[in-house]
């Protein structure tokens, strides 16, 4: 009781500086951080895009209920609809840009292909863009891609791991030899981002790789199934998104594929991709970033200030669902980045610019995370200049028809071993191409 | 009263059959070219470039090639985002593989990849018309996003499928900031829409539409039926394939397949049917009516103040322009050019119709 007053006097205290601090200064300095939110909750891939920003929204309306701003810079933000589509989102970014004292801070497309093209608008806007478990592998290296943020992982990383796991539960990698893997993809940037690591990892180790793509929206999957049911692979990856994941644990169902031998990436493993498939689905594996669903100290937060002040974005049984969580988390990326760059560049509204410094010197560590109310739903993360992602490891999860759970000591981090001399291979050609001039990280200044 | 030709004499063959044959008309479109050369780029913000006027100014050319094809030629295609993507990837590929070429020649020899592989899917229209041609087409839509997506050759080994350009540099004028790809667009699409206006009245147009109002009375005053339809889709791809590299280059950037699916298809045959067919006019108003509506509707909610949820905006948007879409082709069946050539025609009356 004594610590919530406490709490509760100090977060006044800060209100009233606060406010005092803005009404102090001039007007024209508004004291607000802008945060563009691009989302889609409508079309074909709304069942996820919808639970996805509306933890990124709520997340953004805590911090500015619980903590009154950044550092006492209130939030303000604005949707925009792109349906998945990289045009209409090329639009939104257009759109919102430009809004707010000092532009859009950071943004968040939530999907490969607007990623795709928006990284190329970065290095003319100077905006980061935050791509939390998607995006372009390569981004990782950021003395090619300014902008990029892939923090907590990338594909490469997922695959990588995935292969890791099988190898694991064969006896170790070397038992992959001969075996056959099936990669059921979008056929988009999106699904095709991981097949160059399990080329590479498939020439290691001597297994077979079966590339098997599903077009648009994914809901005919008859044929790749029965190539499935021909050459009878003995796992199958999918790298799927929105409905085309339902699709194919139903499949698999049909054609007797066991489910205990698919493995989905962190997009193919949440409960819209498990719950329409019914008792299919269990024993059905996933890849995870992060936690699987469930609630922490922060979710208690958000319903205490966001939706018991009747603010809440979604439903409030909603709270805590995987990809709720998730956008939560990436909207944390980005607020923490700016808080970061506050410490050097001053308690205000804050340049696409200078919100990168803050990415870039990120560090999250386990005692930050307790403090967020995160306990259990990130790794810690540490950025640099020349490592946008800060963090590569990942946990396997298993649908038990009911909720996802973490399979016991399945933590794996990626093999930079392999993954970095790719990485670096893949910027370099991107850079020759785009004819950019890279950057020379021990050139920056430090933190 | 003000539109109206009294006292325009012409003397000359040459100028009875110049482009725009009233003076009025002719000062008309001076003005509006040199606004849109000299004020507009001053006056539009980046926003308007980047997310209208300059799609606005590609698709038209895409628009004008489609039409010289299903609106002159009357052989109807669904698969012209297809020469498009021929357009963008072959330009992607001479500026990745053959450096030292410039541009324009590239702009130009992608147009000939279309053309070419244009000319090739028209083959069926040799023998099959209307509905069924358009179904045959379609395998152009598809041959394309397969090959594009399977041989790697073609996207430079970019490991996901997704290739990106460079900012286009013309005799050392780097083309990066949102009005000087303006002003590139809109200088290609002035050129290239006199050249289409002359084709169209030219001994080439005159064949094409003899085939398209009947092909056999078309055949028999010896029109050659190959010659008129290869032609109509090599030239309507060489367009598109245009359109589609400056759509790459200048619009997207960066670009997979999908940006060239059906969808693009069926928006530029929507454009050039409620803009008009058999009008290059037409190709600009559809144009127009299909990429700056949507955005206008998904932002007015906002701009009046109406609390709306963003799904719920998105949603109203597909309602209104579905029905505004139904509305147009229910009040002018022709399109929009053909109401604009109403107006003229009222106007040339005015104030004294009779």
């Amino acid at each position: 009781m004594k610590r919530t007053l406490k709490g509760m006097l100090a977060v006044a205290a800060c209100a009233a500086a606060a406010s005092l601090a803005t009404s102090g200064t001039a007007l024209a300095q508004a004291g607000e951080q802008f945060f563009p939110v691009l989302v889609y909750r409508t079309g074909a891939y709304a069942p996820n895009g919808v639970p996805w920003a509306n933890g990124y929204v709520d997340y953004l309306k805590l911090v500015n209920a619980r903590d009154g701003g950044i550092n006492g810079v209130k939030i303000t933000f604005e949707e925009c609809e792109t349906g998945y589509a990289t045009d209409r989102g090329v639009e939104c970014y257009e759109r919102l840009k430009g809004k707010g004292p000092t532009g859009g801070t950071t943004f968040q497309p939530l999907s490969t292909g607007i990623t795709f093209a928006l990284t190329d608008k970065s290095f003319a806007d100077h905006i980061p863009l935050i791509t939390a478990g998607y995006g372009r592998a390569d981004s990782v290296d950021g003395s090619v891609f300014g902008w990029n943020f892939p923090i907590g992982g990338t594909y490469w990383d997922a695959a990588d791991i995935l292969v890791q796991h099988v190898g694991k539960k064969l006896g170790g990698v070397d038992k992959l030899k001969g075996k056959k893997i099936a990669l059921v993809y979008h056929d988009s940037p999106y699904g095709k981002e991981p097949i160059a690591l399990l080329q590479e990892r498939a020439k290691m180790h001597g297994f077979e790789l079966i590339l098997l793509p599903v077009t648009h929206p994914g809901v005919e999957q008859k044929a790749t199934w029965l190539q499935i049911r021909q050459q009878r692979p003995d796992y199958v990856f999918l790298w799927g998104w929105g409905v085309m994941n339902s699709t194919a644990i139903k499949e698999a169902v049909a054609t007797g594929y066991p489910r205990d031998k698919m493995y989905g990436v962190w997009w193919s493993g949440a409960e819209p991709d498990v719950v329409p498939a019914g008792d299919g689905a269990k024993g059905y594996n996933a890849l995870v970033f992060l936690a699987p669903a469930g609630k922490g100290a922060v979710h208690a937060d958000i319903v205490k200030y966001v939706y018991d002040k009747g603010q809440g974005t979604g439903k409030k049984e909603d709270i805590g669902e995987v990809l709720y969580n998730r956008g939560m988390v990436s909207a944390m990326f980005g607020v923490e980045g700016v808080r970061k760059a506050q410490e050097k560049f001053g308690k205000k509204p804050l340049t696409g610019e200078q919100v990168r410094w803050g990415l870039e010197h990120l560090t999250i560590t386990p005692d930050m995370i307790k403090k967020l109310g995160m306990t259990g739903f990130m790794e810690p993360v540490k950025t640099s200049c020349e490592n946008h992602e800060g963090a590569h490891a990942a946990m396997i999860e298993t649908w038990d028809g009911k909720k996802w759970n973490v399979v016991p000591n399945s933590r794996y981090e990626s093999d930079m071993k392999i993954l970095g001399p790719m990485i670096q291979a893949s910027a370099k050609k991107y850079a020759e191409e785009k004819k950019l001039t890279t950057r020379d990280c021990s050139k920056e200044d430090g933190a | 009263m003000f539109f109206r030709e009294n006292g325009q004499f012409k003397s000359t063959y040459r100028a009875d059959m110049q482009l725009l044959p009233i003076v009025q008309d002719r000062y008309f479109m001076l003005a509006i070219v040199a606004l849109a050369f000299v004020a507009v780029p001053y006056l539009a913000s980046d926003y308007l470039f980047l997310s209208i006027i300059n799609p606005f100014l590609i698709l038209t050319f895409a628009a004008i090639g489609l039409n010289l094809l299903v609106g002159y030629c009357g052989q109807i295609s669904i698969g012209h985002a297809a020469f498009m993507a021929w357009g963008a990837y072959a330009a992607y590929n001479l500026v990745q593989r053959v450096p030292m070429l410039n541009f324009l020649v590239v702009l130009v020899l992608a147009g000939l990849v279309a053309a070419l592989v244009g000319m090739f899917f028209g083959i069926p229209s040799l023998r099959i018309k209307g509905l069924y041609l358009a179904v045959a087409t379609l395998a152009a839509q598809f041959f394309t996003d397969w090959i594009f997506a399977r041989v790697k050759w073609f996207t430079n080994y970019a490991h996901s499928g997704s290739v990106s350009t460079a900012p286009v540099n013309l005799f050392g004028w780097t083309i990066d900031s949102p009005s000087e790809k303006y002003v590139f667009l809109l200088g290609v699409l002035i050129v290239f829409t006199v050249i289409a206006r002359n084709l169209v009245r030219g001994h080439l147009g005159r064949a094409w539409m003899a085939t398209r109002d009947m092909d056999v009375a078309a055949e028999v005053i010896g029109i050659r039926p190959v010659y008129a339809k290869l032609t109509a889709f090599g030239v309507s791809s060489f367009y598109c394939g245009i359109a589609g590299a400056l759509w790459g280059f200048f619009h997207l950037g960066s670009w997979e397949p999908l940006a060239f699916d059906l969808n693009l298809s069926f928006s530029l045959l929507f454009m050039i049917i409620i803009g008009g067919m058999g009008s290059i006019l037409g190709s600009y108003l559809g144009a127009a009516f299909i990429v700056a509506l949507p955005i206008a509707l998904n932002q007015i909610p906002e701009k009046m103040g109406v609390p709306l949820s963003t799904a719920m905006a998105t949603n109203v948007e597909f309602m209104i322009f579905g029905s505004l879409i139904v509305l147009f082709l229910v009040l002018e069946p022709h399109g929009l050019a053909r109401l604009w050539a109403i107006g003229k025609e009222k106007l040339r009356l005015w104030p004294f119709p009779h």
